[in-house]
């Protein structure tokens, strides 16, 4: 049976670990390398890294940092960040990541998933949305550059834009509930979840297991994606890095398709 | 020595490392040279076919892995898409397989027998039922791996499965035909189920 993923989505700037809070207040978690062993050694499922400076600051990805993240790792690396380009994805596929996400540039130049598309295979294609409300109605608009750029462009919309390109998954992360630790957007997750086939991961806002059974309760096989809840321990924020262990995370899994979720056949 | 078929695609790193943790002997076999002198063979890759099969025809490898797996009987294990260029062809790309395997590789889509909507790619981890009693997945009968892809192996003669996984329907997710060994997984990236199949193959 094809299980749901857990996924913890660290982020990077200047070279260490942060998390942030609707994507500012950035609080230090640690180095890289050494969040990964600990993950490592936790079993998760996949995780996800995005280098949050690199489209900011208009900079390539460091090359050799994600080789050394790909080496250490013993599950599957999404690599996200500055990515403009099928070469730098070719390239970063050849360090040995798996998934490369694609966002801002993604939005920027039509066509683009596809091209990486045709080179890579589109099980490497990984489309990142964030979405925050905005707008005098607050509706779901799509934003760029760590939240500072509005798109005008609905969710939804942009999410089938990039499947009918070659994306072979949609991460759709909630800007309103970055680190906030107060449950995901379901109302957000239902459009696009009811909308598209292709695999789907979802960030923002995860603040418990009981958050993540809930979630496979309602869409089934779904990425499970949490950054604050994997790295912080207590209302202060202290930084441990925890991920529910085998027999927690089977509960997780069992209790979330005994509430409803939809197994793959 | 285990030669990891260093041709610029794939995890190798990750495979060295944990040959690396198991103390068995390895290297990133980047020349004909290198090939050669392997007794054991694992042939990594990420991404489409034909890329995968460009990226392999301009190694300069291709005649040495020939020579090896064909004439000289080295044992290979191939992985995701390196499994799949084993086969003839591939439903994904233009290019020949190396056609070490009577198979062929197809759209998953194609061995669907569920009438829900199938979610592609097959992304995740799942399990692998493995033929009873078949060396690869010694200690592994209760295993999963991670999957990440859209086509897939499909025999065009019987004998060759040695492991099964179900998707809305089921599919071939190993092989072995005599030296050959092919998994769809990535068991470089499968914790210590991975490991294991890993540390197996190097017993084989």
């Amino acid at each position: 049976m094809l299980r749901p993923r857990i996924i913890p989505i660290l982020l990077i700037r200047n070279g260490g670990l942060v998390k942030t809070t609707r994507f500012a207040d950035d609080k230090y978690v640690g180095d890289p390398i050494n969040t990964v062993r600990l993950f490592n050694e936790k079993q998760v499922d996949e995780i996800v890294v995005l280098d949050i400076d690199a489209t900011v600051r208009g900079r390539e990805p460091d090359y050799q940092l994600i080789e050394d993240l790909a080496g250490e790792c013993r599950m599957p690396l999404c690599y996200g960040g500055g990515v403009k380009t099928a070469a730098q994805v070719k390239r970063i596929i050849s360090l040995g990541v798996e998934k490369v996400a694609i966002s801002s540039a993604a939005i920027e130049r039509p066509g683009l998933i596809g091209e990486i598309a045709a080179q890579v295979g589109r099980q490497s294609v990984v489309a990142v949305i964030d979405v925050k409300a905005a707008g005098l109605m607050r509706g779901n608009e799509v934003f760029t550059h760590n939240g500072k750029v509005r798109t005008g462009l609905d969710p939804l919309d942009l999410a089938r834009r990039l499947v009918a390109e070659g994306a072979g998954e949609i991460v759709i992360n909630s800007i309103d509930r970055d680190g906030t630790r107060t449950g995901y957007d379901l109302a957000l997750i239902d459009t696009i979840a009811a909308n598209i086939t292709t695999p789907l991961t979802i960030v923002g806002g995860a603040n418990s297991h009981d958050d993540m059974t809930s979630a496979i309760a309602r869409y089934g096989v779904i990425g499970i994606g949490a950054g604050s809840l994997f790295v912080f321990k207590g209302r202060l924020r202290a930084v441990l890095v925890n991920y529910p262990d085998p027999d927690a995370k089977q509960k997780i899994y069992e209790a979330g398709l005994t509430m409803g979720g939809h197994a793959a056949p | 020595m285990i030669g990891i078929v260093d041709y610029g695609l794939g995890n190798v790193r990750a495979i060295a490392n944990i040959y690396e943790s198991l103390k068995v002997a390895h290297c990133l076999a980047s020349t004909p040279d290198a090939i050669m002198a392997a007794d054991r063979l694992i042939l990594p890759g990420v991404g489409a076919f034909d890329g995968a099969m460009d990226s392999l025809s301009s190694s300069g490898l291709l005649d040495a892995l020939n020579v090896k797996v064909r004439d000289a009987g080295c044992p290979v294990l191939g992985i995701c898409v390196g499994m799949q260029m084993m086969a003839r062809r591939s439903d994904e790309g233009q290019r020949e397989g190396l056609g070490w395997v009577n198979g062929e590789v197809v759209h998953l889509a194609s061995t669907q027998r569920s009438n829900a909507k199938i979610a592609l790619p097959h992304m995740g981890w799942n399990d692998v039922q493995p033929k009873a009693g078949h060396r690869l997945f010694a200690g592994l009968d209760d295993a999963r791996f991670y999957f990440l892809h859209t086509y897939c192996f499909r025999p065009l003669q019987d004998g060759l499965v040695i492991g099964e996984t179900a998707y809305h329907g089921t599919f071939a997710s190993a092989f072995s035909r005599g030296n050959v060994y092919g998994v769809q997984f990535h068991p470089e990236k499968s914790h210590h189920w991975g490991v294991r199949l890993l540390a197996n193959f190097a017993g084989i």
